[in-house]
């Protein structure tokens, strides 16, 4: 399907988008994933009611509290300007930092279910062992999550490719700068006679969401096999 | 080297409230489900954490309320072989033994992976997962990797419930393998299985109700008529040791006790062996005069040591032979018709059939 050139850079965009939000969710997500499964701590029921809030939010209202406190005025966004000389609001690192948090619910409940279900017997056994507790993590836990890391990262991956009221409030709509696929999408069909242009974005977010999908599929179940030890492939 | 604790730990309405020495050898807890065995092998682990007391291995505190100790599980060197193995599904035979030898303590010497490996029957198994192992192949992987974690101390909680009765007797000579190879280590033992306890164990402590109600060695705790009731009467009887001195051709072997010879049949130990009869107190007659024309020939002279008249109609009475100690269960009616009475002397006639051949340890 051929493209033009403001359609190929709000593509690209969005991928670069959901790949960075994707790799930089992952390890916060597991880590919290864990706390809530596991973790018995005082201020648990808060810590998750934080994490599935933009889940519950308007994405618009999620959007606009990145820009009070992200925004070059804002507190933190201040903060990291004037130390890290970093700014997010109205660039594509913004776009990053509200894919991260749209997606970051998702991920967390995959791979939370995904700790849940792997036996804490298992986990007991190899501290019998002498196994610490993070080397429990890395030799059992985590070798038997994966399905659910893979499903997590999915999750995340399609709804960064897909959020769009969290980014256009945070970081607007400019395009080759922050115009992502949805946004581009969304400009296409403002104008007259943008439809083709629309519906060509919309045929690559199928194809880009169906190979996602299919892709995870598949390293699941090779991980699913290799678990059960259908498959003896060392 | 011993183990030696004193605990208490409330959960809900039940209560375990403890305090006994395991020392070098087989210590049996041996209870009812619900009497505790669980939360106090749970316990010792470092799984769970006592309300209050100590647990001390060689002198080391790995649980001490008073100077606030609760050493962590990982550091505790404890083996824990558990009822449902836990073999980690992701990793084959190999990589479960392994698992243990990598987080043994640097410097801790012991088998090798091959020579557990050798003693447990696990080398045709090495490659496998544990999806694809039986019930009892998945029981030896897990005394493995214990083992190989160098433990100072093995527990075992009823590693032999899940199996069924021709399984058990293909484990439990690995265990009696493991009991006189594995010298220097005190192996806790949970069980509710009397048959496996008489069989392996050197030591006793009788759990009820969250309470030790006997303790001591397994000859002394079973031949006491006190504790009849706590294994239940059909079950009690006392162990004996006796040596193989012949195998008849008729499938009958004669076994020497201190009292004086039996005979038995089905008798696999080879001669000059020791091993262990575990004689139910239900099996044995008690009669005043030395009995003339029955179709047993295991009579053996005895003295009462101590009767004891239950709440029903029955009555436990030790016995002694010749240093040997038996437990006799008769009825309160037979103990008063008979006038026996402690220190007299009479006659205990044991069926042969009535020993079991798997009660027939080495």
């Amino acid at each position: 399907m051929m493209l033009d050139p403001a359609s190929w850079d709000a593509l690209r965009l969005s991928l670069l988008v959901a790949c960075t939000a994707t790799i930089m969710a992952l390890p916060i997500a597991l880590w919290v994933a864990w706390l809530l499964a596991r973790g018995q701590f005082r201020g648990k029921a808060l810590l998750s009611a934080l994490v599935h809030l933009p889940l519950v939010l308007p994405p618009v209202v999620t959007g606009y509290l990145l820009l009070i406190g992200f925004g070059r005025a804002g507190p933190i966004g201040k903060f990291l300007y004037e130390v890290f000389g970093i700014t997010l609001a109205f660039r594509w690192t913004g776009a990053v930092l509200a894919a991260v948090i749209m997606g970051f619910p998702l991920m967390v409940r995959a791979m939370r279910l995904a700790i849940e279900a792997v036996d804490p017997k298992l986990e007991q056994a190899a501290a019998t062992l002498g196994a610490r507790p993070i080397s429990v993590f890395a030799t059992v836990t985590l070798p038997l999550i994966i399905p659910g890391i893979l499903a997590g990262s999915v999750m995340g991956f399609a709804k960064a490719i897909g959020e769009f009221g969290a980014t256009i409030t945070f970081v607007a709509n400019i395009p080759g700068q922050t115009q992502t696929l949805p946004s581009a999408i969304y400009s296409f069909l403002q104008v007259p006679g943008g439809e083709d242009r629309a519906i060509a974005l919309v045929l690559w977010a199928c194809v880009i969401a169906l190979t996602a999908v299919a892709l995870s599929e598949w390293l699941a179940q090779r991980v699913a096999k290799h678990i059960r030890g259908i498959e003896n492939d060392t | 080297m011993s183990l030696d604790l004193q605990i208490t730990k409330t959960q809900g309405n039940f209560t375990l409230d403890v305090a006994f020495t395991a020392p070098i050898g087989v210590t049996a807890v041996f209870g009812r489900s619900g009497a505790g065995k669980t939360t106090l092998i749970n316990a010792i682990a470092g799984l769970i954490q006592p309300d209050a007391g100590h647990i001390t291995l060689n002198q080391t505190p790995l649980f001490d309320s008073t100077k606030r100790i609760n050493t962590p599980a990982y550091q505790r060197r404890m083996g824990y072989v558990f009822q449902d193995a836990r073999l980690f599904p992701h990793m084959d035979v190999t990589q479960n033994l392994r698992f243990g030898l990598r987080h043994a303590p640097a410097g801790a010497t012991g088998p090798s992976l091959d020579e557990v490996a050798d003693l447990l029957g696990l080398t045709p198994l090495l490659n496998r997962r544990p999806t694809d192992l039986s019930g009892g192949e998945k029981q030896r992987v897990a005394l493995g990797r214990a083992l190989l974690s160098r433990p100072e101390m093995l527990l075992m909680d009823e590693p032999l419930a899940a199996l069924d009765g021709q399984r058990k007797e293909r484990i439990l000579p690995y265990l009696e393998r493991l009991k006189s190879g594995a010298a220097g280590l005190p192996i806790l033992y949970v069980s509710h299985a009397l048959e496996e306890v008489a069989r392996l164990a050197d030591q006793l402590v009788i759990l009820s109700k969250g309470k030790v109600a006997a303790a001591g060695s397994i000859f002394d705790v079973l031949a006491d008529p006190a504790v009849a009731p706590l294994v239940g009467v059909r079950q009690a009887g006392a162990v004996l040791q006796a040596t193989v001195t012949e195998h008849g051709a008729d499938g009958i072997s004669t076994l020497h006790l201190k009292a004086g010879t039996i005979e038995l049949p089905g008798v696999a130990a080879p001669i000059g062996n020791r091993v262990r009869l575990h004689v139910l107190a239900q099996d044995i007659i008690l009669s005043r005069e030395r009995p003339e024309g029955l179709s047993s020939v295991n009579i053996l002279r005895v003295t009462i040591k101590n009767i004891r008249i239950g709440d029903g109609p029955g009555a436990a009475i030790s016995l002694d032979a010749a240093g040997d100690q038996l437990l006799a269960r008769v009825t309160a009616r037979a103990v008063q018709d008979l006038n026996l009475t402690e220190g007299q002397s009479c006659f205990a006639i044991i069926k042969a059939t009535s020993i079991a051949a798997s009660s027939i340890g080495r």
